[in-house]
């Protein structure tokens, strides 16, 4: 009996130690992580520090507690390329939103037939899907660019939204497809019976119970949108078309003219939409990546 | 009945594919056809293509330029790739076992993912390596006088392949719901067996996150070698200094949309497509001696 006990408490104080420990590397573990979460964010809030220093503080004060605080940055950056900078966030709004309503209407519409109606050819058209997400955008976009020219169509945001109305990101094809999968047969079969049209079982049906996979594409349309310097650098030829990426690249352009300064405070404005997303977003965000792979 | 239903199902299916198939034909098809045709033509947009053989793929053996763009887009993926990938599966294995504040730690080291590729970041990126920049100052404390990193050829690249390592958050958390995936059970199993920490993460937890280190690697490889944004804005479009960033798709940029020579560019397009393929390809025939799926 006394052994009993005995060897129980020696147990106890035996896990005791061990929380303890474990507790103690966890500490550890905190430190060290702490430590390299500062490491890496150090950029951006240099660069959010940096934005509200003048220009001649920016270089010879590295710390992260400014002496003199100015938002002359702003009101010059906003203003430092002949037209105030909200033409170019009206601009990249306009494109965004028409890429995300794109995306939602054509890549539902395509994920819906490929997951859910029988037809001939069903699975190489699936499979072709797959093969384009490898295409590299490179070996397609220069004859792209000779079709909207001759079409005169460059210079306008036609050939930016067009491939989001024709489902071209087929990454966001698959994802919709692996969801509905997830949605059980028997509710289309159920509204088959009542009657609905393969339209209406769309659309009524499968289509709202879809919205988890709509909101990531929505949230990842808008990301890489909004961020996209590529195709706008390409086709928008006009200051007054410019998306805020080519915008914000002209302003480096013309750097000497435009202070480090201004240039911090407006990359600082042209993140702030994302980074309010991610704050917003941020959970479905990762599932999103976790689940599909998508950046 | 059933086939009634079928044969309707098909017309209402290529109702809902009209706006893909469109897209195939208008935005893919032809334009990859087209490209291919362009690759072997000389063209400045302005005037017809000219059929002229081989000889954009001539000029590439012969063009130092293009020569560099390949030397910089392999040594950027080889080098960035291990590198983001090894701290991407670090970080999640710290990360993985019942840490409190995961979501925060997780979310802080998936920002700059989220941010690696936007002109905005590539500017601060130029400021921090450029002349007098904070990285230069930093290094300066500890008597390393290395100067402007932007400006030297030899360490140019390298503040590319650290702008995507920072970048290791999106692979991180692929990583983390694989981990997740891995079943409490065969470590307990292995636990009982006497297998130390090292054998479990040797035999357990590496074998059974092979797929997903196999799919992290080709889709931050096949998205390196098409890098563009920061090369274009730290080089300011040059991709140099002396050549040293100039990535392959700056170059095929240059040539296409600065020089308008569309042919060349599309013969230079063309090659990136088929290295893309080839690596690809060899990753998969290798992934059979590496990658252990469940079922095998």
């Amino acid at each position: 009996m006394t052994t009993a006990t005995t060897s129980f408490e020696s147990a106890r104080a035996g896990s005791r130690t061990a929380v303890l420990r474990r507790g103690r590397r966890d500490l550890l573990k905190h430190l060290g992580l702490g430590a390299f979460v500062l490491l890496m964010l150090y950029p951006l809030v240099w660069m959010i520090v940096s934005s509200v220093k003048p220009d001649h503080l920016i270089l010879t004060e590295p710390g992260l507690i400014p002496s003199e605080i100015t938002f002359d940055n702003f009101v010059e950056g906003w203003n430092a390329l002949n037209r105030p900078f909200s033409v170019f966030f009206v601009n990249s709004l306009v494109v965004t939103v028409g890429s995300i309503i794109g995306n939602l209407f054509s890549c539902s519409l395509t994920a819906f037939a490929l997951a859910r109606l029988e037809f001939r050819m069903r699975n190489v058209y699936l499979a072709i899907t797959l093969v384009s997400v490898m295409l590299p955008l490179h070996v397609l976009v220069i004859p792209q660019y000779i079709f909207f020219s001759q079409l005169d169509l460059v210079n306008t945001y036609f050939p930016l939204l067009l491939p989001k109305f024709l489902a071209t990101d087929a990454f966001f094809i698959y994802l919709m497809v692996q969801f509905i999968r997830t949605i059980p047969r028997d509710l289309d079969r159920a509204a088959w019976i009542d009657g609905c049209g393969p339209f209406r079982t769309f659309w009524s049906v499968v289509l709202p119970l879809m919205r988890p996979a709509l909101v990531t594409t929505t949230i990842f349309t808008f990301i890489w949108t909004w961020n996209d310097f590529f195709v706008p650098l390409i086709y928008l030829t006009s200051p007054k078309m410019f998306t805020v990426p080519v915008a914000l690249n002209s302003m480096v352009d013309s750097e000497s003219q435009t202070g480090v300064g201004m240039l911090f405070a407006m990359s600082l404005v042209s993140l702030l939409p994302v980074l309010i997303f991610f704050a917003v977003a941020q959970k479905q965000l990762i599932r999103g990546i976790a689940t599909t792979g998508l950046k | 009945m059933a086939k009634r239903s079928l044969q309707s199902q098909g017309g209402a299916a290529h109702v809902f594919l009209i706006p893909w198939w469109l897209g195939l034909v208008l935005v893919t098809l032809v334009p990859l056809l087209a490209s291919l045709y362009l690759a072997f033509t000389d063209y400045n947009i302005l005037s017809t293509p000219e059929f002229n053989g081989l000889a954009n793929f001539e000029r590439m053996f012969k063009d130092e330029n293009f020569w560099a763009a390949v030397r910089v887009t392999i040594v950027y993926v080889v080098v960035s790739i291990p590198l983001q990938l090894g701290f991407a599966l670090l970080l999640a294995l710290i990360l993985d076992r019942g840490l409190r504040g995961l979501a925060f730690y997780r979310s802080a080291f998936y920002l700059p993912s989220l941010l690696g590729t936007s002109v905005a970041v590539a500017i601060l990126w130029r400021q921090l390596f450029g002349d007098d920049g904070l990285i230069d100052r930093a290094l300066s404390v500890f008597g390393l006088e290395l100067g402007s990193w932007l400006q030297n050829p030899s360490l140019s690249l390298s503040t590319l392949i650290v702008l995507n390592v920072w970048t290791f958050g999106s692979p991180m958390v692929i990583f983390l719901a694989g981990l997740r995936q891995i079943p409490e059970e065969l470590y307990e199993a292995a636990r009982v067996d006497g297998a130390s920490v090292i054998r479990q993460f040797t035999h357990v937890t590496i074998p059974l996150l092979t797929p997903i280190i196999f799919f992290n690697l080709i889709l931050q490889t096949i998205g390196a070698f098409q890098t563009f944004t920061q090369a274009q804005v730290v080089s300011g479009g040059t991709g140099g200094p002396a050549n040293s960033t100039l990535f392959y798709t700056l170059y095929i940029y240059q040539q296409g949309f600065t020089n308008f020579d569309m042919g060349y560019a599309s013969a230079l397009a063309w090659v990136l497509m088929a290295a893309i393929g080839l690596v690809t390809a060899v990753h998969f025939i290798l992934s059979k001696y590496w990658v252990f799926y469940g079922d095998d």
